[in-house]
């Protein structure tokens, strides 16, 4: 006679490796290591205190977002505009400081456009039921207009009052860690929690596994996508604002073409497009094997028009890599 | 007094005319047989009764009590529960979070609430040890037999001691013996007092496990007697119209 407690702990047969083995985002961080190694040892500018320093404040940016991202995917959606709400974002925080605006206002008002773009993605996609492609799609070019617009165009390197607190924000160190890590850190181990703990995580992976079921259960659907797409969009506005720091000045090119890096991010660490899978440390550890291979190309002196060769098959891969360990089940 | 009372329910969807006067009424611990041929009105009726639809005339009461549905939720309050065809479950989520998707408890730690996840698979470990299933709460739904799934589905619906559980061909898409299990899972309900209303368009599976048949044919009930009283033939012909009404 099996009592119950025999039955919940047998519903795991597998070891810890066996599950570990199992998971993408094991992997990819096994080829990020593995590359780090290699690059250790074939250069000796990869493990210098400047290089990983700017290593791992190049890779949060994109990772950040890529947390985002990757609860829009999750949920089965996808949002092409997070490139254009970082330029937003940027745009505003660095017009308004200009203005004479303290940083903190600014920073909220920055926030609150990039909010205002998943917004109304949200709405169009959730209420009007429109493909999200198509909207992000439109949303991608209406929010970079958006910025030239406030600008008109021009690059903006005067932050007003609070310059310096801007610049050590986005480009200072603590610690001898770049603040955007502190940041990308606190939102992957608050991000792994909720997605696994709350209902809000819970509900997400339901819709993107099957959104029928989810609303047959009773789950606020379109209330959930519409917060779904506004995280995703506040993540590329806290991106935004840290990248204004970091760079020290702000041009409408700003973001351009970084929604396929972090889409690539996101799908590397196993985002599954067809909804359902991801998670938050696999965002992560896709930004960091991007971000190592663009890194190593640099320092192994091969030209830079071979990074999209590389980022490209590694998403083929990643891919071809989960559709292969669904075949053996 | 009988669980679930229709009377002289109508539908009509503009000209078209879904459902004319049916009556029929469950009682507690049945499982009535509902078939009838595509378009007869069997999803309209289900649907009326899940909340879903409003009827155009006519009156629902269960327990005795007269009931008026705007919306599914009002349904699931008075213990109606639904196991839909294609069960409406999320492949990628375990066993226990597809039984309480939309429900999951939750425990404070300070001002943070967090979900319940050992609550959720000793109930639903529970549950499924009721309906005599050998589904475990942390296995992906992905990986389930039909009849697995199938057990799922109706673990779902036990959540909330429901008084009346609805069907829709549970037995369409899944292998004999799975059927086999599923037909225990209804016998299960039953034996707990609940009515259960079973869509099917098998044959065998509604004469092995109903005690009581109704057919519809084009809007209209058209018989409404125990198994034992009816035949396969005689159902067929009041099906397809050959035999008028019995």
């Amino acid at each position: 006679m099996t009592t119950l407690d025999d039955i919940i702990n047998n519903s795991r047969h597998d070891s810890w490796f066996a599950r570990l083995k199992n998971l993408q985002v094991f992997w990819v961080f096994i080829a990020a290591v593995l590359a780090c190694l290699a690059l250790s040892l074939m250069t000796d500018a990869f493990t210098s205190d400047r290089n990983l320093f700017n290593v791992a404040r190049n890779f949060a940016f994109v990772a950040v977002i890529a947390i985002g991202m990757t609860a829009v995917i999750a949920s089965g959606g996808i949002d092409l505009s997070v490139g254009s709400s970082v330029v937003l974002s940027a745009m505003v925080i660095s017009v308004a400081m200009a203005s004479g605006i303290g940083f903190w206002l600014s920073a909220g008002l920055a926030l609150g456009a990039a909010l205002l773009v998943g917004l109304l993605n949200g709405i169009l996609i959730a209420y009007a039921g429109m493909p999200a492609f198509v909207v992000t799609l439109g949303s991608l070019s209406a929010a970079r207009s958006l910025a030239m617009v406030l600008s008109d165009n021009k690059m903006i390197w005067e932050f007003g009052p609070d310059h310096g607190l801007l610049l050590w924000i986005g480009g200072g160190s603590t610690l001898g860690l770049p603040h955007p890590l502190y940041v990308l850190c606190v939102l992957a181990a608050v991000m792994s929690l909720v997605f696994r703990w709350t209902r809000w995580g819970q509900h997400l992976f339901a819709i993107g596994g099957n959104e029928n079921a989810a609303v047959l259960a009773g789950i606020p659907v379109r209330r959930l996508k519409v917060s779904i797409y506004m995280f995703s969009a506040m993540t590329a506005g806290l991106a935004g604002i840290l990248m204004a720091g970091w760079l020290g000045s702000v041009t409408t090119n700003l973001g351009q073409g970084m929604e396929l890096t972090v889409i690539a991010a996101a799908v590397i660490g196993g985002a599954n497009l067809a909804g359902g899978e991801g998670n938050a440390l696999g965002a992560v550890v896709g930004a960091l094997l991007i971000e190592v291979i663009r890194n190593s190309l640099i320092l192994l002196g091969i030209s830079t028009f071979w990074q999209g060769m590389f980022i490209g098959t590694f998403i083929i891969v990643a891919v071809a890599f989960d559709r292969f360990r669904n075949m053996r089940r | 007094m009988s669980r679930l009372v229709f009377s002289g329910i109508s539908k009509n969807f503009g000209a078209i005319q879904a459902l004319s006067d049916v009556s029929l009424s469950i009682e507690p611990g049945e499982v009535l047989g509902l078939m009838g041929d595509n378009g007869a009105g069997k999803s309209t009726l289900v649907k009326i009764i899940a909340g879903n639809f409003r009827p155009s005339a006519g009156e629902l009461s269960i327990d005795g009590k007269s009931v008026v549905f705007h919306r599914p939720i009002d349904a699931q309050r008075e213990g109606v529960e639904m196991v839909y065809q294609d069960l409406a479950l999320a492949d990628n989520l375990s066993a226990a979070s597809n039984v309480f998707l939309g429900r999951e408890p939750l425990r404070r730690f300070g001002p943070i609430r967090y979900i319940d996840y050992k609550r959720m698979n000793t109930v639903s470990a529970e549950l499924f040890k009721q309906l005599k299933s050998e589904t475990r709460p942390r296995q992906l739904v992905r990986r389930m037999s039909g009849g697995q799934r199938q057990a799922v589905a109706i673990a779902r619906t036990l959540l909330s001691e429901p008084k009346i559980v609805m069907m829709d061909e549970p037995t369409a898409a899944i292998s004999v013996r799975q059927v086999a299990e599923v037909l225990d899972l209804i016998r299960r309900l039953r034996d707990r007092g609940i009515s259960v209303i079973l869509i099917s368009h098998r044959m065998p599976d509604i004469f092995s496990v109903s005690d009581n048949i109704a057919v519809l044919r084009r809007g209209r009930l058209v018989c409404r007697k125990p198994v034992g009283a009816s035949s396969p033939e005689e159902v067929t012909g009041l099906i397809t119209g050959a035999i008028d009404a019995a």
